[in-house]
């Protein structure tokens, strides 16, 4: 260390960080002979290599995202109206968003899937009787209960999330939106919902990271997703744990580009906090408790 | 003289706690009532009921003689629509002790928020007038700037903008100096000033007595729901007959 000038005759020695050092020693050590172990393992690592980006694994990719996508919109939207019905007057949507949220939150999201992939057991036939009807089985295929017990079942989850997002405005910015002639929703879209955007965004983020991976429990129910597609690989080739490594892989790519995304969009929606991002204290806070 | 605001026997209850009660109250179109009394006598429930914040009880309350908040038949009130309500609103504008800006949108932005999307009118001319409008009350370079980056004085200065900015006959304030700090009191009060000797009308529910006695034509008292004393302000700031408002203003004096 360089001495720094000073008027005093002391000198500060730095501490030294011997137990550190040594901590920090042993875990690489300790790394280090994890790797070796897979690295000498029974991974032949080519097949990693050559299933990569075949085909039939590239389609288990596109299709995981696909429903990651169409089930997170689906929920996003169910848990909207979830929250506001919530928060309405009204006791009786009140009660049967309460009612929602609890019976999708209650069971597991397989079971879900199950329960909707079977649902041709109970109702054989679905429509309106004399206007048209079809058969159950037909309209439901993996994709379209899949689709319906991710999303549904995400949907409990996003309202509470939508309504906490709701409850951190203070209430004040609804009455200025109404004191310059608002009607109540208006006020809700314009000036509510964008601000409890930014307390939103990030556990949604965290949750569209968590539906990545939960699209996996389709592939009991036949839909052709990531877990899928390489399970199939290896039926025939019995190369279980390199597939698996491949699976691995992809997810992990997919929700790193997510997780990336989440920033900008994060950044989008905190404007006005002086571009500061998560969990930095808003400006507008602040100037607020000094006054 | 012709009254903007009439309340009459005017009722407000907050569960069993009567926090208005039986006030009548008139205000000439022009002129500038400032409402003093102790915390929780009842001031900013009142300004409440006039802009429809709070639903009142009892009695009514009519500006520039249509009843707020109901449709008149015969003896019945029935209650309007939250888009009427929302019409309705737009006759008065108010200004809050916390300015309450919208955090996520410019000043600009906060300024045209209600002609444009409330009232929709023509984009450009809201720009315009918010300009005219943030060069009344000092604030012209700051159209861009958003609310977090002012200061106290100047986010309640462009929420004073932001409520003219509706053109509404008459203005309520509800302690606009109240979460500022002292240094920065001078600059709303200034901005209210100016207001005042324009012509416009006001209700300023305040402890500033000095902005009172400056400004006022008239100043009420208000005490456990209740006006108790009313006038000039020579009569209520300087002799107080009133035992209750003489030991008010000898406390905050």
């Amino acid at each position: 260390m360089r001495e720094r000038a000073s008027s005093t005759p002391f000198v500060i020695v730095p501490r030294r960080k011997t137990w550190t050092k040594i901590l920090g020693l042993v875990v690489i050590v300790l790394l280090a002979l994890l790797i070796r172990a897979f690295w000498v393992g029974d991974i032949a690592w080519s097949y990693v290599g050559a299933n990569l980006f075949s085909p039939s694994v590239l389609r288990g990719v596109v299709n995981s995202i696909i429903m990651t996508f169409c089930a997170m919109v689906l929920g996003i939207v169910l848990g909207v109206i979830a929250a506001v019905m919530r928060m309405s007057d009204n006791p009786v949507l009140r009660n049967v968003s309460i009612g929602y949220v609890w019976l999708f939150r209650g069971t597991p999201a397989l079971l879900q899937l199950l329960l909707w992939f079977n649902l041709a057991l109970i109702f054989p036939t679905m429509g309106i009787p004399g206007l048209f009807s079809f058969r159950t089985v037909d309209v439901m295929t993996p994709f379209v209960a899949a689709f319906l017990g991710l999303g549904i079942q995400q949907g409990a989850y996003t309202a509470e999330v939508v309504r906490a997002g709701i409850l951190s405005i203070d209430k004040g910015q609804t009455e200025a939106g109404l004191s310059i002639g608002m009607t109540p929703l208006r006020a809700m879209l314009t000036i509510v919902l964008p601000q409890a955007m930014r307390v939103i965004v990030p556990p949604i983020g965290n949750e569209t990271i968590g539906m990545v991976k939960l699209t996996s429990l389709a592939s009991v129910i036949q839909y052709s997703e990531l877990l899928r597609s390489v399970e199939d690989v290896y039926y025939v080739n019995s190369r279980v744990i390199e597939l698996l490594i491949v699976a691995s892989i992809w997810y992990m790519v997919v929700v790193t580009v997510l997780s990336i995304g989440q920033i900008f969009v994060e950044r989008y929606f905190s404007k006005g906090w002086g571009g500061h991002g998560p969990g930095q204290p808003a400006r507008q806070t602040l100037t607020e408790e000094a006054a | 003289m012709d009254a903007l605001i009439t309340a009459v026997g005017l009722q407000k209850y907050f569960g069993s706690f009567h926090v208005l009660q039986d006030i009548d109250f008139a205000i000439a179109k022009g002129e500038v009532v400032c409402i003093i009394g102790p915390s929780g006598s009842g001031k900013s429930t009142f300004l409440r009921c006039i802009n429809q914040l709070e639903r009142i009880d009892a009695g009514c309350v009519a500006v520039d003689g249509e009843i707020i908040g109901y449709h008149r038949d015969g003896r019945m009130l029935y209650p309007l629509s939250e888009r009427e309500i929302a019409r309705q609103r737009q006759a008065v504008g108010m200004v809050f002790q916390r300015f309450h800006l919208f955090p996520h949108k410019t000043v600009l932005q906060n300024i045209v928020e209600g002609p444009v999307g409330v009232q929709k009118r023509p984009r450009n001319d809201c720009i315009g007038e918010a300009r005219t409008l943030l060069k009344r009350v000092g604030l012209a370079q700051k159209a861009q700037a958003y609310p977090g980056e002012l200061s106290g004085g100047q986010q309640q200065r462009v929420a004073i903008a932001r409520a003219l900015a509706m053109k509404p006959k008459a203005m309520l304030f509800d302690e606009p100096t109240s979460a500022l700090d002292p240094e920065l009191v001078g600059e709303v009060l200034g901005v209210m000033k100016e207001l005042a000797a324009s012509g416009t009308t006001m209700i300023v529910v305040t402890h500033e007595l000095g902005f009172c006695r400056e400004v006022a034509d008239r100043v009420l008292f208000m005490d456990a729901g209740r006006i108790v004393d009313s006038g000039t302000p020579a009569e209520i700031l300087e002799n107080p007959r009133n035992p209750r408002v003489k030991n008010f203003i000898s406390a905050v004096l």
